[in-house]
């Protein structure tokens, strides 16, 4: 089947696309857009962590056939190696980041949360990262890094790019 | 494998009926877990997140008729007034991402014993929709889950809505898990007084081959409890109360926990929900100035 998606804004095409495959599949092996990891392929893990629609679920757990003609925001979306997001530098500066496999998923589920709470606690980073596994970090260095973005985001002068 | 994506609730019904065999779809989180893992290969796939019919709540008669393409992260935002039990069940499901995507109708659907939307569905009283293309039924929640993973639903039914009585009492809902989120329950139990007609309504998951009441205990609290809300809840009648709930049980051991572990379980969640239930009913008699 064919399966067209608004990736990142931009209007993306993939043919021969089997009709029991994820959304997951279909950005990372048709549309090159790896960034969003596979893990667990059950949910439990939200490394393919994206916005569907504006709202973030896990890529492995949708249908390509379910995001047909829908919006799709993938962590690319957020920054590069020349402009990070804020987000992305803090977890780089806090030390957030070891193996990375985990990260992207984060950096997504981190920035659905900084746009509904711009001053989250603790326990509402606890919570909104609930459904992200790092194996690596132990967390502490995750929920530093998203405070620290988000006093970043609140005063962009001493942020850097956005 | 075909894909059909119907984008009204009489093109669903009818594809339904063109397609016994199709597994519905909605928010993926069960059926897309098959598929990746090839534990299951249906000759279609019938996505239903496109019929908006399906994603409407509306109040109808004292009953919220919540449609089945309802998300949790909905039910807790909007819910939590008129669906106490079901909406602090929803903010217990997976996660975030999981909450977004995941629906009431689709745990139905799944009729799995863990599902965390059964429990308060039973304790509440609630009624499963379902419809074809010939028609319309009701079946009480208690009557819909007929095995493990299996609903009374026909082949060419699908689950449409669950009617759901507004709260006019008390709901409590407790889950047991290795950590509070991305859990499967090892076991669960939802509460539910109905004050106006001195009934009691529970709940019991992931300790018997279906979610069921414990109708045995329910009894015994609609004749012990005072209903006037002055009385402390008597310690003999809550401990009574959670032996009841544990022997309605039927429980296995596997992977998540022992059949021991989960009778007992259940006696402490049943016992602590009532003190919870009961607190709020005496709080809501002092303010209502009785």
């Amino acid at each position: 089947m064919r399966v067209t998606v608004t990736v990142n804004g931009e209007r993306r095409t993939a043919d021969d696309v089997w009709e029991g495959e994820s959304l997951l599949h279909v950005l990372r092996e048709r549309l090159g857009l790896p960034g969003s990891k596979n893990a667990c392929e059950q949910g439990e893990c939200g490394s393919c962590t994206v916005y569907l629609d504006g709202v973030t679920c896990c890529a492995c757990l949708v249908a390509a056939g379910q995001a047909d003609g829908r919006e799709v925001t993938t962590v690319e979306s957020l920054g590069d190696a020349e402009a990070l997001h804020p987000l992305q530098r803090a977890f780089v500066d806090a030390g957030a980041v070891q193996c990375g496999f985990c990260t992207p998923g984060l950096l997504v589920a981190a920035h659905d949360l900084l746009a509904r709470d711009p001053d989250p606690e603790d326990s509402d980073i606890r919570e909104a990262l609930a459904g992200n596994l790092c194996r690596c970090t132990g967390y502490e260095k995750i929920i530093d890094a998203v405070h620290l973005a988000a006093e970043r985001m609140a005063a962009p002068a001493d942020g850097g790019a956005r | 494998m075909e894909f059909l994506s119907p984008a009204t609730l009489d093109e669903a019904l009818a594809a339904k009926a063109a397609h016994r065999d199709a597994v519905p779809i909605m928010g993926g989180t069960d059926v897309m877990v098959e598929l990746n893992f090839d534990r299951r290969r249906p000759d279609v796939l019938l996505d239903l997140t496109r019929v908006t019919e399906l994603r409407e709540w509306d109040v109808v008669d004292g009953h919220v008729r919540l449609g089945a393409g309802v998300t949790y992260a909905r039910v807790v935002d909007e819910l939590g007034g008129h669906l106490p039990g079901l909406a602090l069940a929803s903010r217990t499901v997976g996660s975030p991402q999981i909450r977004n995507r995941g629906t009431v109708g689709g745990n139905l659907g799944a009729a799995s014993p863990a599902g965390d939307a059964h429990p308060p569905l039973l304790a509440a009283f609630a009624e499963v929709e379902l419809a074809s293309a010939g028609g319309v039924r009701r079946v009480p929640a208690a009557e819909f889950y007929t095995g493990v993973k299996r609903h009374a639903g026909a082949d060419d039914e699908l689950v449409t809505a669950v009617w759901v009585p507004t709260a006019t009492g008390p709901q409590q809902f407790s889950k047991i898990g290795t950590r509070n989120a991305m859990v499967i329950a090892v076991a669960a139990f939802a509460l539910a007084l109905h004050p106006e007609e001195r009934r009691v309504g529970t709940g019991i998951g992931s300790a018997a081959p279906t979610p069921r009441r414990a109708r045995e205990a329910e009894d015994l609290l609609a004749g012990e409890l005072d209903w006037e809300g002055r009385g402390a809840l008597r310690e003999t009648v809550a401990a009574e109360f959670g032996r009841l709930v544990a022997a309605a049980a039927d429980p296995i051991d596997d992977v998540r926990g022992t059949a021991a572990y989960r009778r007992h379980a259940l006696g402490v969640m049943a016992r602590r929900c009532l003190g919870w239930a009961w607190a709020e009913q005496q709080d809501r008699h002092r303010e209502g100035g009785h």
